[in-house]
């Protein structure tokens, strides 16, 4: 394999991973703040999909992008206060049940109102317009999808360092109980932390589907579990250590599909998971807590 | 109620059930819907009673399922296809010659040997399938509630992957999957095996070792100071149950006729769960019978969801195809937020919701003050 070969390799693994990253940090949130493995994120995922397709279908891309980020975030906050809210006193395996019920319930909609036929995805000619660096050759979106990732993690981490709203969403995701009797309104920062891990979704959305052309209902389960594997490996809670997570499985799984073990490339991830969990369940840039009884 | 007359209301029951089996398989054609329901239904029944004893009475959120299904259904399917027909079935890239020899020589048992080996073929699925829980619940298991769930997903998936990769086309026909597979005899034996494997669980759920699960599952840690081993009995409950998940995936194959990698993805692991879930996680009795009622609501009840109805020449909205299973997952949801027990939460159905004194106990239940009848 010549280098440049392995350096358009290189690019589609960064530019996979700065998608998978966006959506990573929508499970770490979550987790971070209600232990609960969000089984739906994925679906939301690829909800945003579809209200691209048809927003696409009426409108220019500039006012498409932000309506599909509104209505997005609007879908998760809705999805958080029907199926989750009510459980937030139950059992933790009630509200993982909660959401598994949530993902089956968002594949089977998204089947019965589009089908469950590929649905091709819009172009937007900018985003598609193709650079040609030397032998290498990417369109803009292979470009846009790292930067845009790393900016939009640069600016949640100065948001939940520095605004009154990351104060809450720190506490609370420190101390679920104290957090509530000093003050602060859970179910707001909840809901806040759904539309932010939303909106995420729906921009790694845009940029994920712009490469692969087309959306089916069932088409964010997989690349779902693969963001929370590099949630998990970059460290539950983290938001850095889901964009590094993000980019490290974008990258193998390039990798793998290069060498030509494309079959392999989603149980690699598995595999990655369950090497993490065992020998350092933390995470990357995890904090270590203690089991109490 | 006394003990004697449950006993006979059970072999009533029984003999009816048996009675209506025999009876339903002269007219399958005629009620073919019934037929399928009951068939499919049981053997889900089989994977939801083992799903049951690791989330519901060991209180291990395993969601590995699918996988297990998955070894006991190839391995079934491949020592039961006909040798004769194994070349058609593997036309794409040939069948591995350790298979086709293996094959050969089963074929040249005696005939007794012949009419035992489909349910010896699901036993050796299932005994492949306990192999590798033991070999995955070893590192697994020390992981906790959505951890463990996220990775024996994650296993469940890499078996898929590794079934479908093409490196093993000579014996799993990679993603062409496998057909040909001869079916279950008949309802009645498909009802014995359930039984025989449904009890089986159950006399292990009332064994000490039931007794420890159900401990690991209330405090793990007061479970431990009790001096139960939390290793070995974590490992013990998974392995057994992943036997059992490996028996259902064999006989789904055997009902299915043809299966493939894309059979066994995470939905599957997802329907068991919703059945134990609405028929109440920690209930053997529930999840039979919801196993048998979510598959006739699915399969046949709610079907004309995904009709076109008319009514008095105005055509009602929204029915067409796919509506079925939002309003089945709407159905789910609806007992998951408001009615988490399921249908009978850690109760077993008994004999005793005849007695009409018990009717009166639960519409008084909130003022009950403790008197019994006994």
């Amino acid at each position: 394999m010549s280098f440049s070969t392995i350096l358009q390799h290189a690019l589609t693994g960064i530019s996979l991973g700065g998608a998978y990253a966006l959506i990573a940090i929508g499970y770490t949130m979550v987790y971070g703040i209600l232990r609960l493995i969000n089984f739906a994120h994925g679906d939301m995922f690829m909800m945003a999909g579809y209200f691209m397709i048809f927003a696409m279908a009426s409108m220019p891309w500039p006012i498409a992008i932000p309506l599909v980020v509104i209505a997005t975030m609007a879908l998760g906050v809705l999805m958080e206060r029907a199926a989750y809210a009510p459980l937030r006193s139950a059992p933790r395996m009630s509200i993982m049940i909660s959401a598994i019920g949530v993902s089956y319930l968002l594949q089977n909609l998204a089947t019965y109102l589009f089908t469950a036929l590929p649905r091709g995805y819009p172009e937007i000619t900018l985003l598609k317009h193709i650079f040609q660096i030397g032998e290498l050759s990417a369109s803009l979106v292979t470009f846009v999808t790292p930067v845009l990732a790393i900016l939009l993690v640069l600016g949640l981490v100065y948001l939940i360092n520095h605004s009154k709203m990351g104060m809450a969403m720190r506490a609370v995701s420190k101390d679920f109980e104290t957090a509530r009797l000093m003050g602060i309104n859970i179910n707001s920062v909840i809901s806040f932390t759904f539309a932010i891990g939303s909106a995420l979704a729906a921009v790694g959305s845009i940029l994920y589907f712009t490469d692969r052309m087309s959306v089916t209902p069932f088409s964010g389960a997989l690349p779902g579990l693969k963001c929370f594997v590099a949630a998990v490996f970059g460290g539950i809670g983290s938001i850095p250590g889901a964009m590094v997570g993000g980019f490290v499985i974008g990258l193998t799984e390039t990798a793998l599909v290069a060498l030509g073990y494309s079959t392999f490339s989603d149980a690699f991830t598995f595999i990655l998971l369950i090497v993490i969990l065992l020998f350092k369940p933390t995470g990357l840039f995890g904090q270590k807590t203690t089991e109490k009884v | 109620m006394k003990k004697e007359m449950k006993w006979l209301l059970s072999l009533a029951t029984l003999a009816l059930v048996v009675w209506a089996l025999t009876a339903l398989e002269g007219r399958r054609n005629e009620y073919n819907m019934l037929y399928t329901v009951l068939q499919k239904g049981m053997i889900l029944a089989v994977a939801a009673v083992a799903m049951n004893l690791l989330n519901g009475f060991t209180g291990l959120f395993s969601l590995g399922q699918a996988g297990f299904m998955a070894i006991g259904a190839y391995v079934t399917a491949i020592l039961t296809i006909p040798a004769t027909k194994l070349p058609g079935v593997y036309y794409i890239s040939g069948v591995s010659q350790a298979i086709l020899s293996f094959r050969g020589w089963t074929d040249s048992l005696p005939d007794w040997f012949q009419t035992a080996f489909p349910y010896l073929a699901l036993i050796i699925g299932g005994l492949v399938a306990a192999l590798f829980a033991a070999l995955i619940g070893y590192p697994v298991l020390r992981l906790k509630s959505d951890y463990l769930a996220i990775a024996t997903l994650g296993f469940s998936e890499i078996i898929r992957a590794i079934i479908a990769s093409p490196q093993l086309n000579l014996i799993t026909n990679g993603s062409y999957g496998l057909k040909s597979i001869p079916k279950l005899e008949n309802l009645l034996v498909t009802f014995l095996i359930a039984a025989v494997c449904i009890a089986f669980i159950v006399l292990l759920i009332r064994s000490s070792y039931g007794r420890a699960f159900k401990a690991i599952r209330e405090d793990e840690v007061a479970a431990e100071a009790m001096g139960i081993n939390l290793a070995r009995h974590k490992q013990y409950s998974f392995v057994i149950s992943s036997f059992f998940t490996a028996v259902a995936g064999g006989m789904l194959a055997m009902y299915m006729r043809s299966i493939d990698s894309g059979t066994f993805k995470i939905g599957l692991t997802y329907d068991v769960l919703l059945i134990i879930v609405i028929g109440g996680i920690g209930s053997v009795t529930g999840s039979v019978i919801s196993a048998l009622l979510v598959t006739a609501a699915k399969e046949w009840w709610l079907r004309f969801f995904d009709q076109p109805l008319v009514i008095a020449g105005w055509e009602v909205p929204l029915f067409r195809t796919g509506f079925r299973m939002v309003i089945f997952s709407l159905l789910l949801m609806a007992v998951v937020l408001f009615y988490q027990r399921g249908l009978l939460g850690h109760k077993e159905f008994t004999w005793n919701v005849l007695m009409p004194s018990n009717w009166r106990k639960w519409l008084n239940k909130k003022q009950a003050g403790g008197k019994r009848h006994a």
